[in-house]
């Protein structure tokens, strides 16, 4: 079970500048973990109390995931999951 | 159709079948032609709507100077609306949008002041701010906060969008101050409790989201997620093909934004066709390709173009 995981450059500092990852976890939640034991301290820059932070999208197969399950989003074989910056448009 | 002025004929834009991309006659999309507004985008609702609303609360009076951050399309409409109302226009605009949003907003006397590239409309917004404390006297309607930019939308173009199309079951818009979709969704809402309300967000190269760290993010202060059904990421080679697709399939000419919307409206096609479900789909064309011409989007293939349009606010 594996997901490719993209990376924004401003947390690419716990990823040894790479920008896609692979992690495992049949949850986003799991996968986060998954990410943190890879690259410590990355969960905590997603996460805080337990929820996403208020200015990181994530995207599953480009849906974002506070959409679908938020944490507890179901993950599969071959999955892509997008961490972004929120930005502003208009 | 006759109007006493250009303002007055803001909005009331024609609702186009699209036959061709649609997958079925069961599954149909319709584009909102939001390009036929007088100075060619949906923006133009928001300008008029953002100005008269300061006006009706006293914060305006002819003379005074308006500030606004824009990528472009809400620059253009306001330099419109306060050309014509006697009020003075400065824009804080990112450098890295196309060349001719800066030609029109000069055209319509409008004074750009750029912001740095790295970060896109977050340093606009940033930039904006400071200067509106630097001149208290200056009206800043913050198009990202201000109510009456979603109002536009319930107002205007939610009603005609039900008017013209009573079966609807999706709306779909691009999101960037979230404008549109907060107002025509709730609007939608109200009166079909189960119509979708779906989301496309361009997705940048990395350059626009240059930020120092996270907590320099932004969530427009209208943004409500409780009136999304969804919300998709789309990159700058889809809405590319889709653009695309639109001109070659339909004939409508739309920028490259209209791309990124249709790209999710498809999506969502494909999907209802397959699950044997009945589907009226309506996104919006926010505007015309025009303003793109020189980015070199709609020549050559689809790889030169996205690299051609690699680092600019394309939407």
């Amino acid at each position: 079970m594996s997901v490719s995981v993209s990376i924004p450059t401003i947390l690419r500092t716990y990823t040894d500048g790479a920008k896609r990852v692979e992690a495992t976890g049949a949850t986003l939640s799991e996968l986060i973990s998954d990410l943190d034991t890879r690259h410590p301290g990355l969960g905590d820059r997603l996460l805080e109390n337990g929820q996403l932070r208020r200015f990181v999208n994530v995207y599953k197969n480009d849906e974002d995931v506070r959409f679908i399950d938020g944490l507890a989003t179901p993950l599969t074989d071959g999955d892509a999951v997008t961490v972004l910056p929120a930005v502003a448009g208009g | 159709m006759r109007y006493d002025s250009l303002l007055d004929s803001v909005g009331g834009t024609p609702l186009i079948g699209l036959p061709r991309l649609s997958p079925s006659p069961q599954v149909r999309l319709w584009a909102k032609l939001e390009d036929r507004n007088p100075t060619g985008s949906v923006k133009d609702r928001v300008a008029l709507a953002l100005v008269e609303n300061a006006e009706k609360e006293g914060r305006l009076k002819p003379g005074d100077t308006i500030l606004e951050p824009t990528s472009g399309n809400t620059g253009i409409g306001l330099a419109m609306v306060a050309k014509l109302k006697g009020y003075r226009l400065v824009c804080v605009m990112p450098e890295n949008t196309s060349e001719e949003r800066r030609q029109l907003l000069r055209m319509w006397g409008a004074q750009i002041i750029p912001s740095a590239a790295a970060g896109g409309s977050n340093e606009a917004v940033r930039v904006a701010k400071e200067l509106a404390a630097e001149h208290p006297d200056w009206v800043m309607p913050y198009q990202y906060g201000n109510p009456a930019n979603a109002l536009a939308h319930y107002y205007g173009t939610g009603p005609e969008l039900l008017a013209d199309l009573p079966t609807i079951t999706h709306f779909v818009a691009g999101l960037g101050t979230t404008g549109t979709l907060m107002g025509v969704g709730r609007y939608l809402r109200e009166q079909q409790p189960e119509v979708k309300i779906v989301a496309a967000e361009p997705r940048y190269d990395e350059l626009i989201y240059g930020l120092r760290n996270l907590d320099e993010g932004f969530v427009p202060e209208l943004y409500d997620e409780s009136v999304l059904t969804t919300r998709y990421s789309v990159g700058a080679h889809d809405a590319l093909r889709r653009t695309r697709e639109l001109l070659a399939a339909e004939g409508i000419f739309a920028g490259i934004s209209t791309g990124c919307a249709l790209h999710a409206a498809l999506g969502i096609a494909g999907q209802a066709a397959k699950a044997g479900e009945r589907a009226d789909i309506a996104f919006v064309v926010a505007d015309g390709g025009w303003k793109y011409l020189s980015t070199g989007a709609y020549e050559g293939t689809l790889d030169e173009a996205e690299d051609r349009i690699e680092g600019q606010l394309w939407a």
